[in-house]
Order: C-alpha cells, then structure tokens, then sequence
C-alpha cells in the first residue's frame, strides 16, 4: 500500500511539474474550463433557488382565479357573475379582485394598479412598492400624480413604501382604494378584473373548476397548482435563454474535449516517447496523464462551482441581472435563500470532470502504446 | 532540511478546496436562516393581497403575471405584432396552457 502511495505521490510530482513547464497552455484550459462550469453552476443555482422561493411564496396565492375571456381577450367581470358563483357546491369564499397596468410616461416603467381587499387604502394615498418609490424617488407624505387614460390627473399622497424585504412580489405595486381605482380607470361599480375563489376541501378544487367552466362557458378557471406549476417550469432546461446558455457551453465543451482527443501536440507526443524511453511502462504514463485530466477537471469544478455560489448567492446575481430585466425599468432587488440539490451538483460534476479525463485518456494510450522512437521523432 | 514536494503542496490544496466547497452548504444553511423573514414577509403578502405572480419581469403584461397570460398574448398587439420583449424568449407559457392533453381524435369514430 506503502508502495502504492509513493508512487502515485511520484506521478503527481512529475504531472504537476509537466503542468508547470506549459503554464501559459494550462491555465488558459483552467480559466476556460472554469467558465463553463460557472456558467453552468450559476444557471442551475440560480434557477433551482428560485424556483424554491416561488413554490413557497405562492403557495399562499389564490386557490382558484376565474377570469373572463371576451374575443380571446381577459375582460371584466360584468355584475351578477359574483352572485352566480355563491351557488356552486364547494365554493367557500369569493372576492372580486381589481388589478390593472398603468404606464409612467416620467420613468417609463409599468406598474400594476391593485386594490387591497383585506386592509383597504384611505382614499386618496398610495402604498407603493419599494423599487418604484426609488425609481420616483418618493417617500412617505411625498404627493405624485398619474395621468389616467381619460386625461384626466389625479394627485395621491404616499401612504407607505412596502418593505423592501418584499421586493421580489411588490417591486411595481400600487396599492390604492377601491373608489379610487374605479374613478382613475372609469371602471363602473360592480365591474371587477377577476375573481379570486377559496375551496373548503382542496380536493375538491378540480370538480369546482370543471363546474366552473360549465356554467360560465365565457370564463378560464387558473388554479393555483397551475400557478406552480408555471413557475416550477420557470427557465426550464429546455427553453428560450437557458438552452442557449447550456448548449453554448456545451459545443464549447466539446471542442475542447474534441481538441484533447484528436490529439497531443508535438511537445506532448516528445514527452511521451522520451519517458517510454528511458524505461516508463504504458500504464505508468497512462497513470500520469490521467492525474492531468483528473487534476485540471477537478480544479475547475471546485473553482466554477465556488464562484457560482458567491455569484448567485452573494452578489443576488448579479450577471444575470441585465437579461432577466430586458427593457424593464423595474427591477426587484431580492437576495435568494440558497438551496441546493445535492443530485444536480452531482450530475454538474458527472458531466463536466469526467468526460474531460476520459477523453484525455484515448490518444494518450495511443501514443503510449507506440514505438518511443517513432514518437520522438 | 526537508523541501516540499509538489505532491504535498496539492493535498493541501486538495484539502483547502474541499474545505471551501463544503463550506458553501454551511454558509447556504447559514443565508435560510438569515433570509428565511424576508420569504414569510413575501408569503403573508401573498396572502393578503391574493397575489398570484413574482415580480421579476415588468416590461410587458404577460411577463409581469406570468400565469394569468394566455398562449398568444405575446403575438396580440396587432398583425404581425411579433414578441419583441426580451423576457419573452426567457420564460415559458403558462403551465396549464401547455399542458399536453390526451390524443382524442384516435378515439373518436371517423364520420361516414
């Protein structure tokens, strides 16, 4: 066993002093090789944290949302819809949400209008959320008036700025009160967005919304497992800018494993020869060049996924922050909760250290199964 | 006097980087702890004003209620209104609309 060690100790030696005479080679294949696994690493952390805080958030949302579709389009919900829906078996409670978009021509950001239900707004505030209140530059008692689409300019005062802790759900919100609301949009009473139902018995949420799309053919019932749904699919694997991301790294992956496999270079090749020369077995240089591969793979795994992690987690992403806003002015600012799957780092290490010592392997048994002298040539 | 082998000089680096890849989970375990407030202040907002959507993309309305869009809301501005929000190539439909349903048209009875 003795034995066995030193000699692998003496193989590290020789590899790590064979790395060092191609320094300049090598680290440009750490630096690169470290790239993708970061830009892997941060994807997957980054999406699969995320995905965990929306699961958790919203599982507080409503249980079912009925909305009402007039030539494709989501449109009001007319008078007596509300009183037609009490009737259905199963429905516990019912409550008319009112929610819109308003356009701010000074910021050029859009923010969603809505009323609260539970903890109604004094006529004339505003509880506005904490990244509009920074892109207004607002803060409490501050007046700030929006031209509604009828032309019309209404002056509200600020009542309070959501905290900032929230930032993730109410960046772009505008709390304000029901009269308000109807006044600024020239909504008529009665008249809501949608309506957001709560079931008795969870199990029956399906049968409530099969028994909603039957008597309200005009109507889509999104249940709240659909709304999970959604964002558990959020940046999926296969989708828009992920794939774009994985296959890139992918291809540029494969080059490199595809430049290792093809073949060594002539140094390389040189080296080879000259060991087998002066008494090397096959195996031994195998051994040795496998320690390279192990070494390099190994150093940009713990190296890409480290940085990944301070990436995501200890700079809130800050990457990917450009993309995720496209021309948004409102961006939230939220730090994420790690969460970490021990299978996904598993398969981010299965698929990028060992296909890159494998493929390492193939042309060193090649050349080291040669004739040294045709090899030195 | 002994010199360090490069072999000695790599299992202390060995040693020192899987001491850093373990120290993120406890740093992760350490960040829940410390965030953990901020997800309940989102959650019992959620709750209180029945939200139904993260606020991550406010650039146009489908993006911004991710699920409360419909599969073509991308496409309705006007003819040939073609999707031009960056957003719109990040994130997918909604769940429930591409949902794969059951093939029924080999079920049903081909009309004379």
């Amino acid at each position: 066993m003795n034995a066995w060690i030193a000699k692998q100790q003496y193989l590290i030696d020789f590899t790590l002093s064979s790395l060092a005479r191609r320094k300049a080679k090598n680290l440009g294949l750490l630096i690169v090789y470290t790239l993708i696994v970061f830009l892997l690493a941060s994807v997957m952390l980054f999406t699969h944290a995320l995905r965990h805080e929306a699961a958790h958030v919203l599982d507080g949302a409503p249980e079912v949302v009925l909305q009402r579709m007039v030539a494709g389009r989501h449109d009001l919900i007319p008078p007596g819809y509300l009183e037609r829906l009490g009737r259905i078996r199963g429905v516990q409670n019912k409550e008319g949400r009112l929610w819109g978009y308003y356009y701010d021509p000074v910021v050029k950001a859009n923010y969603t209008f809505m009323v609260p239900n539970r903890e109604p707004v004094p006529a004339g505030t505003l509880v506005v959320g904490a990244a509009l209140a920074k892109a207004r530059g607002l803060a409490v008692g501050n007046v700030i008036s929006f031209r509604s689409y009828s032309g019309k300019l209404f002056g509200f005062s600020v009542a309070r700025i959501l905290s900032p802790d929230t930032e993730l759900v109410s960046a772009d919100l505008v709390l304000l009160n029901e009269g308000d609301f109807r006044n600024f949009f020239e909504i008529a009473p009665g008249y809501f967005t949608d309506i957001a139902l709560s079931v008795a018995n969870p199990q029956e949420v399906r049968n409530v919304a099969t028994k909603l799309a039957q008597q309200f053919p005009d109507s889509r019932p999104i249940l709240r497992d659909e709304i999970l749904r959604t964002y558990e699919s959020i940046f999926n694997w296969r989708e828009g800018i992920v794939l774009a991301l994985a296959s890139l790294a992918i291809l540029a992956f494969a080059i490199f494993a595809w430049e290792k496999a093809s073949g060594l270079s002539a140094e390389e090749k040189r080296e080879i020869g000259i060991l087998k020369a002066i008494g090397w077995e096959t195996g031994d240089v195998i051994k040795m060049k496998f320690w390279e591969g192990a070494l390099v793979s190994l150093a940009a795994f713990v190296f890409g996924y480290v940085l990944a992690y301070l990436h995501v987690f200890h700079t809130s992403a800050m990457l990917f922050t450009p993309v995720l806003k496209g021309w948004a002015v409102l961006y939230p600012h939220f730090d994420l909760p790690p969460v970490i799957d021990g299978f996904q780092v598993a398969t981010l290490f299965f698929f990028t250290v060992f296909p890159y010592a494998a493929a390492t392997l193939v042309p060193i048994w090649r050349a080291a199964i040669t004739d040294p002298d045709s090899v030195m040539r | 006097m002994s010199v360090a082998r490069p072999s000695h000089l790599l299992l202390i680096a060995v040693f020192f980087a899987a001491g850093i890849f373990i120290a993120t989970f406890a740093d992760a375990a350490w960040l829940r702890h410390q965030r953990g407030s901020a997800t309940e202040q989102n959650r019992a907002l959620v709750t209180q004003l029945q939200l139904t959507d993260l606020c991550l993309f406010t650039e146009a309305r489908y993006t911004r209620h991710l699920s409360q869009a419909d599969l073509h809301s991308a496409f309705q501005d006007h003819p040939l209104g073609l999707e031009k929000f960056p957003t719109g190539s990040l994130v997918a439909p909604p769940a429930h609309l591409i949902a794969a349903h059951e093939r029924l048209d080999r079920q049903a009875a081909i009309p004379d």
